[in-house]
């Protein structure tokens, strides 16, 4: 078995089946990480391109990694910000990708549905690894196969997400997957950063952080963005942090053995505590690792893994 | 020149009457209508199973020129018009320069009369530049032809501007067409605020920044007493606005485009930029009371919006694409598929909202068949469906959310000024 559509744009069309597959081909995956000798020839001979329109060290190494992991050869695009403002950036760049040969397309863009119109406009596989306030289906998946680890299972779990959510897109990938995978996801932040509707998408929204985080098994907390204070869409970071960050005594009010994540790079201070972050119950730092293999899982799947080839040993 | 058009059924919205009869054209106008006319030395157009009805008018359309040639011109809007059964466009002043002065009306007007297919009547613009800073010679444009004053695609968020501009308008005795948007509700927005922009992560528009200028503009056209036309409605609470106006005596009119009665912002999903308009499409609440809105009279016009685009410009990011789709050609197959062959408009409702109503808020001798008024004659075949291909348009424009859309319902015959200009799609 292998995945049903050529690209990864979101997981909102992406069936739990898929996921649970997706997931599974990162467990052997992470093994390899974990070796002596992080290679195998999985993926020689293929080229892997991550275009990045948006600064993102971590998730461009990430991938990078993940593709080198599996022998793929890899070339990273840093596309300037102002070839985008004059609009033809991205078809020019697809076009160029594409007579080039690649083989599978990464592209971080600030703008929701670049992922999209990239993956119309050439054959090769195109994974998003976020596009504006859309989705980054890779960091979800890495947070699904992070809790699942750790907690043996999805189905049943109390999610609680807080923060920024209509800026993010990894609250949006990952309301998706976490309620495929039959977990319950709470939301919460600050109501002019509570996008409208969002309650259609089957999360449960809390005004008060408090019951939002009540026996939850998981608290997965975003970046708080100062631009957007600038913005004028919340009144302080000072404010945000009494009202929104997460503390230890905020933290004692879910389950005793609950997780704590966040897609970081995290604001210490503002909407986590630094002895949170660095408590016992965080899992940050395993989410940066489980994202490597979780993206090789994906190159490996999305390349024809499956079908063609094994998981080398 | 003479024609008669012959056996077809008549919808004269002057008139009121839907009735079998002929129409005797001569030198331009509507000569006789009546049973079994002679034909005489006229050449005979045989419509019989065909609605003939009074040229339809666009009151709402970008052409483009002068500035923006790439998009569109004088020449290939009027064309686009006649294909689509406009006899008769009002063109919006936002070009470059923007028609803020009787220079521009006056080579607009001069360019339709050598360029153009159908009647073009220039609106100019509220403000100089469209900027909302200060009146445009409103005037001064009258006297040139401008038949309405607009800063649409802008809104005039001064509101102090605004009541001066209706002031004058009054004066004048011209209406104002507001494009009602708050710019500090809608800035950024790309679609809808809502479920679908929540899902895609676009930054929408609220309906709420639709209404708060629909309701500020009512008030003042009220304190004013000016005539005041909303352009393309798009919201369940702009429709409400307007009813209550209507119902305590303000003299408000309203229209609405065929893409707002015909999509919800469902249509958004995967990023088709022709589905980028302004206002935005709205949800499918909101396209229910436009409907309402239609049925009931509070919206008194349908008008395109023809917003042309090069190809290049809304190939892009959806953020990134400029708002606007092309509506000339579709007009007639979405009015008879969404709203006649419905039962939400009656053949004759349709007609006046095509025709007399914007006629009556541009203040044009449009729009009737009366004997002796302009040969502006709109033949349509109710029965043929046919498939939207945008390759056929005459328009320069090919962005629309419909292409290999099935239709019923098209322009079957354009007659201006009582010369066929179009005939089954082909324009002559």
């Amino acid at each position: 078995m292998g995945l049903s559509g050529k690209d990864l744009v979101g997981l909102q069309f992406v069936p739990a089946e898929e996921i649970k597959l997706i997931l599974d081909t990162a467990t052997p995956m992470k093994e390899i990480i974990k070796r002596q000798i992080k290679k195998v020839p999985t993926l020689r001979g293929r080229s892997v391109v991550t275009v990045f329109y948006e600064a993102s060290t971590r998730t461009r190494v990430s991938f990078e990694l993940a593709a080198k992991y599996l022998s793929a050869d890899t070339v990273n695009i840093a596309a300037g910000t102002s070839s985008v403002s004059k609009g033809e950036g991205l078809k020019d760049t697809a076009r160029t990708i594409a007579a080039m040969g690649a083989d599978l397309v990464v592209l971080r863009h600030p703008m929701a549905g670049a992922a999209e119109l990239l993956a119309r406009t050439i054959n090769a596989p195109v994974i998003n690894a976020g596009d504006g306030a859309h989705e980054h289906p890779s960091q979800a998946l890495l947070d699904l196969f992070t809790v699942r680890e750790k907690k043996g299972r999805l189905e049943g779990l109390k999610i609680a997400i807080i923060g920024d959510i209509l800026h993010s897109r990894v609250a949006r990938s990952d309301i998706w997957g976490f309620t495929k995978m039959g977990a319950e996801v709470r939301l919460s932040g600050p109501a002019t950063l509570l996008p409208q509707g969002i309650e259609k998408t089957g999360a449960m929204i809390y005004a008060s952080i408090e019951e939002a985080i009540a026996d939850a098994d998981v608290i997965n907390i975003l970046r708080i963005q100062t631009e957007r204070q600038q913005q004028g869409l919340f009144p302080g970071l000072r404010e945000y942090s009494q009202l929104f960050g997460i503390n230890t005594e905020r933290l004692k009010l879910a389950a005793p053995d609950a997780l704590v994540m966040h897609p970081g790079p995290m604001n210490r201070g503002v909407e986590i505590a630094p002895e949170v972050a660095d408590g016992v119950q965080s899992v940050i730092n395993e989410q940066v690792t489980n994202g490597v293999a979780v993206r090789m899982a994906l190159l490996y799947l999305l390349t024809g893994g499956g079908n063609q080839h094994e998981i080398a040993h | 020149m003479r024609l008669l058009i012959k056996g077809g059924t008549v919808i004269d919205p002057g008139t009121g009457k839907v009735v079998e009869k002929d129409i005797l054209l001569a030198d331009g106008k509507i000569a006789k209508i009546g049973v079994n006319l002679n034909a005489g030395s006229a050449e005979v157009l045989d419509v019989s199973g065909k609605l003939v009805a009074p040229g339809l008018i666009d009151m709402h359309v970008h052409l483009r020129e002068p500035g923006f040639e790439a998009k569109e011109t004088i020449f290939s809007g009027t064309r686009a018009a006649a294909r689509g059964g406009f006899t008769t466009v009002a063109c919006m002043p936002n070009t470059n320069p923007v028609a803020d002065n009787a220079a521009i009306i006056s080579h607009i007007k001069n360019t339709a009369f050598v360029k153009g297919t159908s009647n073009v009547y220039p609106i100019g613009a509220i403000s100089r530049g469209s900027k909302g800073e200060e009146l445009a010679e409103m005037g001064d444009m009258k006297e040139a032809g401008a038949v309405a004053f607009s800063d649409d695609g802008m809104p005039v968020m001064n509101a102090g501007l605004m009541r001066r501009a209706m002031q004058y308008a009054r004066m004048l005795g011209l209406t104002i067409i507001s494009h009602s948007e708050d710019k500090n509700l809608s800035a950024g927005g790309a679609m809808h605020e809502g479920y679908m922009s929540t899902v895609l992560g676009l930054k929408g528009i609220p309906s709420s920044a639709e209404e708060v200028m629909v309701a500020r503009d009512i008030l003042l056209a009220e304190e004013t007493g000016c005539r005041l036309h909303i352009a393309h409605v798009s919201t369940a609470g702009s429709v409400q606005l307007v009813r209550e106006a209507k119902a305590r005596g303000v003299k408000v009119t309203a229209e609405v485009t065929p893409h707002h009665f015909s999509l919800n912002d469902g249509a958004v999903a995967g990023y088709d930029t022709s589905t980028k308009v302004n206002p935005p499409l709205r949800t499918a609440a909101d396209v229910a009371a436009v409907k309402d809105g239609l049925a009931d009279g509070t919206i008194d016009v349908i008008a395109t919006d023809h917003a042309p685009h090069t190809i290049e410009e809304k190939d892009v990011e959806y953020e990134l694409a400029p708002f606007g789709l092309v509506g000339l050609e579709t007009a007639v197959g979405l009015v008879w598929t969404e709203l006649v062959a419905n039962g939400v408009l009656t053949p004759l409702q349709a007609i006046s909202k095509l025709t007399i109503n914007p006629a009556s808020v541009l203040g044009i001798s449009k729009g009737t068949l009366k004997t002796c008024a302009d040969a502006d004659i709109t033949i349509i075949d109710p029965a043929t469906s046919w498939t939207v291909d945008p390759e056929q348009f005459a328009s320069k424009g090919r962005n629309t959310p419909f292409t290999g859309r099935q239709l019923k319902g098209m322009p079957y015959m354009t007659i201006v000024g009582g010369r066929v200009v179009m005939r089954e799609g082909i324009l002559l």
